[in-house]
């Protein structure tokens, strides 16, 4: 091979080798690959030298050349490598941010206290195969009182303190008559929950005129007080995610005989006596029994063939309780300092 | 009902402790709401005896006393009180004694004398909320004993929350007969002293009204001695038991209706014209009561009268025309059974509240009237002495309260129960509750006690029964499952669905009352139809709302008295209307919002919201019903809300709700400083939702073009972009208004809007012809209905 071509093209080599190894960007690099490698590149034109070469050296000219491309082909491979790490490195850096900053956006409001109990309650009893089912808050005298076996004069009567529209009308003052209606319409088997606002006309610490229950009343040929209590200790048990003692108290209701109250071990001290408890452990939640005779016969219903159980919960009640809320009337006052703590 | 141990085990023999009896009670129907010591302990104070009286040397009030207690010598005390007098038996604090207020008693010097103890009234002794003097004991009070034992103060108070259908056990006796039907304990007596009569005086009694008074018994007692004082045993069982000690008769007739459950009356004989009439009031009557009011009765209520006019209204309180004062000497004790129908509810119409009406309208054993008042008339005997006369006795038996007897299936029992128990048992616990008892093969005949009102059918014996066995012996089981009741179907839009997308939306849910201030409700509406609460509990809660603003504005208002500067509330829940004397209720969403659109944060330019993000709430809600296309805005005029930023919402042509700003004249009756949204739907015609319908989304390219054209202001963007649709036919796949443009180049009177259109077909590749064409129809028709140009 010719000595002097030989030496020209190691010296291109270098050359080339040198730029690219100076290319401080890849734009750079890709000049110096189209000024050694491009078409008409220094070293792509060395081919052209190939004309004035022997017949011997000309593959081993025209080898060398294709070496030297091969060379510097994969020298600025590399170095497009290196840069383009770098350029991401640089990056990296340059992106760094304050992953503690605060996100961007709205939040997210948040449920009622009062609907959020309501709808744990009814997820609960729905699950027990009860539907739920809706009545008027601008009540008659008869769905209210008169077929719930409270007749006019009835000492009970005294306990509900009553909003009137007018002689006949009232605002419900409890949940039950939605019973009456229930039963009006639908025949037995009857498995229904009704929760909703409820009034009556006192206010003090412990009393707001309005209030929500959710009354429940199951009806079929054999329903007994067993059921009864299975349902209620199921339901409390679930409410308050705890296994926690359920005792049944005689009561009394005029549309349910027997009747019961029922006590929790108390979830504040767990029953060993607190203010809240007043010091006995047990706190009242609801009241229920089995429906009364005289409240079937109301609605045409054959008490020798049926039988069933009611019951009505407090909402604000077991809601004061889950949440540790002390004053009732903290529900309606709206105050959003106390609304956005139960997201 | 509240009532003293000692008192109650004066009737039974129970081997029990108090916080036993009190457990036993509770889980038996009889909640004991409360148990407190009878009174404070009483070290270092006895019985004194005021030997000598003198004045004070230096101060006309104060007296000297000798009092004995039992020492060798007397001591001296100096004493303020009023009520001094030789033989006085008085509570005598030595030194070192520790009052209940905790004030330490020290031998002091008064005015100059030595005072070496002090003589205490019933306030110092804890036993009186106000004392006019000292604590007097009785002449035979023993000197030196220690006051607490004398009053017998190691006794407990049991107050017993009585549910009403137990009006039996309004008395010592009510609650001692119940434990002996729970426990089987025995009672220690069965019956009280009588009195013989020893004048043959008697009062002249007519019923005229039978069914509702079918037992009347009166006794006339002469000559009491009207110097006497009701003895400290009494009174203080009288304390116990909450009813405050007055006078010898009245302390009485309180003690035997404490005691037996009997109510009684006495009126003074010389201010009774003629006789005693039982009767219902005649119109126009009118009668002063004991508590000073003066009541018109109607003509439903019963009265005692003697032959002028009325002197008490009958089982619930006395007239003060006939009542008992200080000189009476001849009294008539009355002792009667009223129909519990007739006093039902009867104290309350009239905003009385009676012990005697509480008792007889929960139903008094008619069997009561005749031991009450013989025993009556033996107490007074002994406390103020006079003659009494024979008991007139006006019972219509036809009227008293019947007892039939009540069947009780075994099967049924146990069928009701959900559980098994053995007739033995049962039988043992129906002898307990019940004299007459006949047991049959699968059933038992039960003839129900007197007193007790409450056991009318079967299953009033089946809750006695469980009750004495006690409800914690009930097994637990769960109903048998019958068909599935459950229904909640993919149609139905749930109502927490809305609440939660509201939620998320970063809306706080609250709850207001139903019933509102009159005008902030007629701030939105005209009040035509509202519906007003005759009793209202308070002027701004008078009437039920008839729509959703004006407790969300409240709530509002009371947040941003608070400082809150960003609010976003919404309330579920009714409104109510009364339209040609029909109610409705209609189940409603509102919501309210004020404030910044995004709370404020960092990088981001705050921005107040406006109507359009309040908008986009209210249709997102609007597409959870899956027909959005099926709702439409439009401008209205509405009450309490900005024209020109209010819309009606329809369904179809329905209208469902409303959206708009407040109007600055309602902000200002508000005292609002910022601007409110305001939207509510009528949630009835929401919660149903659209199945959706497959349709096959097109395989081929979809084209993109913008359009920005110029048309009237009064054109609106609803306008426009429905003649778009309309002109561009099917094969328009999306179309977004991204611009609305006024100002600099563009004329006045004039907006520029610009939207994207996307165009597709379903079948093949649109041509550029195509859709140059689908355009050129567009602008075609915009012009020709709005004169639009394009800019």
């Amino acid at each position: 091979m010719n000595e002097a071509s030989s030496q020209d093209l190691d010296a291109l080599v270098r050359e080339a080798q040198q730029a690219i190894h100076s290319a401080a960007s890849l734009d750079a690099l890709d000049e110096v690959r189209v000024r050694f490698l491009g078409k008409k590149g220094l070293i792509t034109q060395q081919l052209k030298r190939i004309g004035g070469l022997d017949a011997v050296e000309r593959p081993k000219f025209g080898n060398a050349v294709n070496q030297a491309k091969r060379t510097l082909a994969a020298n600025i491979e590399h170095r497009r490598e290196q840069l383009q790490a770098q350029l991401v490195a640089k990056k990296l850096v340059d992106d760094v941010i304050d992953v503690t900053l605060p996100g961007r956006g709205v939040g997210i409001g948040g449920l009622h206290p009062v609907t959020r109990t309501m709808q744990t309650m009814e997820d609960i009893f729905v699950r027990m195969g009860f539907e739920i089912a809706d009545g008027p808050e601008l009540e008659d005298d008869f769905h209210n009182f008169e077929a719930l076996n409270i007749p006019v004069g009835h000492p009970a009567r005294a306990m509900h303190d009553t909003f009137y529209i007018d002689d006949q009308t009232l605002l419900r003052t409890h949940t039950s008559p939605v019973q009456i209606r229930y039963m009006q319409e639908n025949p037995p088997p009857v498995r229904i929950i009704a929760p909703g606002r409820v009034y009556r006309c006192d206010s003090d610490v412990t009393h707001t005129p309005m209030f929500h229950q959710i009354e429940g009343l199951a009806v079929d040929e054999v329903i007994s007080f067993a059921d009864l209590k299975g349902v209620l200790i199921h339901f409390l048990r679930e409410f308050f995610e705890s296994e926690l003692q359920v005792r049944f108290r005689p009561s009394y209701f005029p549309f349910t005989e027997p009747s019961a109250e029922v006590d929790i071990n108390c979830v504040l001290c767990d029953g060993v006596g607190c203010r809240v408890c007043k010091q006995s452990g047990w706190l009242e939640v609801l009241g229920c029994g089995m429906v009364h005779p005289e409240v079937f016969a109301h609605v045409q219903l054959d008490s020798e063939r049926y039988s069933g159980f009611a019951f009505g919960l407090g909402v604000e009640r077991l809601a004061m309780l889950r949440y540790g809320v002390d004053d009732l009337r903290l529900f309606f006052e709206n105050d959003l300092n106390f609304l956005r703590q139960f997201r | 009902m509240i009532i003293s141990e000692t008192w109650l085990r004066d009737w039974i023999d129970i081997q029990m402790d108090v916080h036993g009896l009190v457990e036993r009670l509770t889980m038996s129907g009889l909640e004991v709401d409360s148990l407190e010591p009878a009174g404070p302990g009483l070290p270092n104070i006895v019985v004194g005896r005021l030997t000598a009286v003198r004045g004070h040397p230096d101060t006309r009030r104060l007296t000297v006393c000798d009092v004995d207690v039992g020492a060798r010598s007397p001591l001296i005390v100096v004493c303020g009180a009023p009520n001094v007098s030789v033989g006085a038996r008085v509570a005598t604090a030595l030194p070192n004694a520790t009052l209940p207020s905790g004030h330490v008693i020290q031998p002091t010097s008064i005015h100059g004398i030595a005072s070496q103890a002090m003589l205490c009234s019933g306030t110092e002794l804890g036993l009186e909320d106000s004392s006019e003097g000292l604590y007097l004991l009785d002449d035979d009070a023993p000197v030196g004993q220690r006051v607490d034992d004398y009053l017998q103060l190691a006794d407990w108070v049991i107050d017993i929350d009585l549910t009403p259908n137990r009006g039996d056990c309004l008395s010592i006796l009510g609650i001692a007969r119940e434990l002996a039907v729970l426990t089987g304990a025995a009672l220690k007596r069965t019956d009280v002293p009588g009195c013989a009569a020893e004048s043959e005086r008697v009062i002249n009694v007519v019923v005229s009204a039978p069914q509702a008074c079918p037992r009347y018994l009166g006794r006339i007692v002469e000559d009491i001695d009207d110097q006497a004082s009701t003895p400290v045993w009494m009174r203080e069982r009288l304390r116990r038991c909450g009813i405050r000690p007055i006078a010898p008769v009245v302390d009485v007739t309180n003690y035997v209706m404490l005691e037996l459950g009997q109510p009684m009356h006495a009126f003074d004989l010389n201010r009774l014209t003629g006789g005693i009439r039982v009767r219902t009031a005649a119109p126009g009557e009118a009668i002063m009561l004991l508590d000073g009011s003066e009541l018109r009765p109607d003509g439903e209520t019963l009265l005692i009268s003697d032959h002028h006019r009325a002197v008490a209204i009958a089982g619930v309180m006395g007239g003060t025309d006939s009542g008992i004062d200080a000189d009476t000497r001849h009294i008539v004790l009355e002792a009667a059974h009223f129909t519990p129908s007739v006093v039902a509810g009867r104290a309350r119409s009239f905003g009385l509240h009676s012990e005697s009406a509480y008792r007889f309208e929960r139903g008094v054993d008619p069997e009561l009237p005749l031991p009450a008042i013989h025993y009556a008339s033996a107490l007074l005997k002994n406390i103020v002495g006079g003659r009494p006369g024979p008991v007139v006795d006006k019972t219509a038996k036809r009227w008293l309260p019947k007892r039939p007897p009540v069947t009780i299936r075994h099967d049924r029992l146990e069928q009701v129960l959900g559980m098994q128990m053995e007739a033995d048992q049962v039988d043992i616990m129906l002898r307990r509750s019940a004299r007459g008892v006949r047991r049959q093969q699968k059933y038992w005949q039960v003839k129900p006690p007197s007193h007790r009102f409450d056991i009318q059918r079967e299953c009033d014996l089946i809750e006695e029964l469980i009750r004495i066995h006690g409800y914690h012996r009930v097994p637990v089981s769960f109903p048998k499952s019958s068909e599935t009741v459950g229904k909640l179907t993919e149609s139905q839009l749930p109502l927490t669905r809305v609440r939660t997308l509201l939620t998320d939306r970063d809306y706080q849910e609250v709850i207001t009352y139903s019933f509102v201030d009159y005008a902030v409700n007629g701030l939105f509406d005209d009040n035509q139809d509202v519906i007003r609460i005759t009793n209202p509990i308070a002027d701004n809660m008078s009437v039920m709302r008839t729509n959703m603003w004006s407790g969300l504005v409240q709530a509002a208002i009371t947040n941003l008295n608070r400082q809150q500067r960003r609010i976003r509330l919404f309330e579920i829940g009714r409104t109510f209307h009364s339209h040609d004397g029909k109610r409705r209720e209609i189940l409603r969403l509102g919501g309210v919002v004020c404030g910044n659109l995004a709370p404020e944060q960092w990088g981001q330019a705050s921005q107040e919201v406006d109507f359009y993000d309040v908008k986009a709430d209210v249709e997102a809600i609007l597409a959870l019903t899956g027909a959005s296309v099926r709702f439409t805005f439009k401008q209205l005029d509405k009450k309490g809300l900005q024209s020109g930023q209010t819309a009606e919402i329809y369904y179809e042509s329905r209208a469902v709700g409303c959206l708009g700003r407040i109007h600055p004249q309602a902000q200002r009756e508000l005292d609002l400083e910022s601007s409110l949204f305001l939207f509510q739907l009528d949630l009835r015609s929401l919660l149903h939702r659209q199945i959706p319908q497959f349709t096959k989304p097109s395989r081929f390219p979809a084209i993109q073009r913008d359009l920005s054209i110029v048309v009237g202001t009064e054109v609106s963007a609803e306008m426009v972009l429905n003649t778009v649709i309309e002109a561009g036919g099917n094969r328009i796949v999306n179309l977004n208004l991204f611009d609305v443009y006024r100002g600099e180049g563009i004329d006045p009177g004039r907006k520029s809007l610009a939207f994207g259109l996307t165009l597709q077909d379903s079948s093949r590749t649109l041509t550029d012809e195509d859709v140059d064409s689908t355009i050129s129809k567009i602008i075609a028709a915009l012009d020709r209905r709005f004169g639009a140009q394009l800019r």
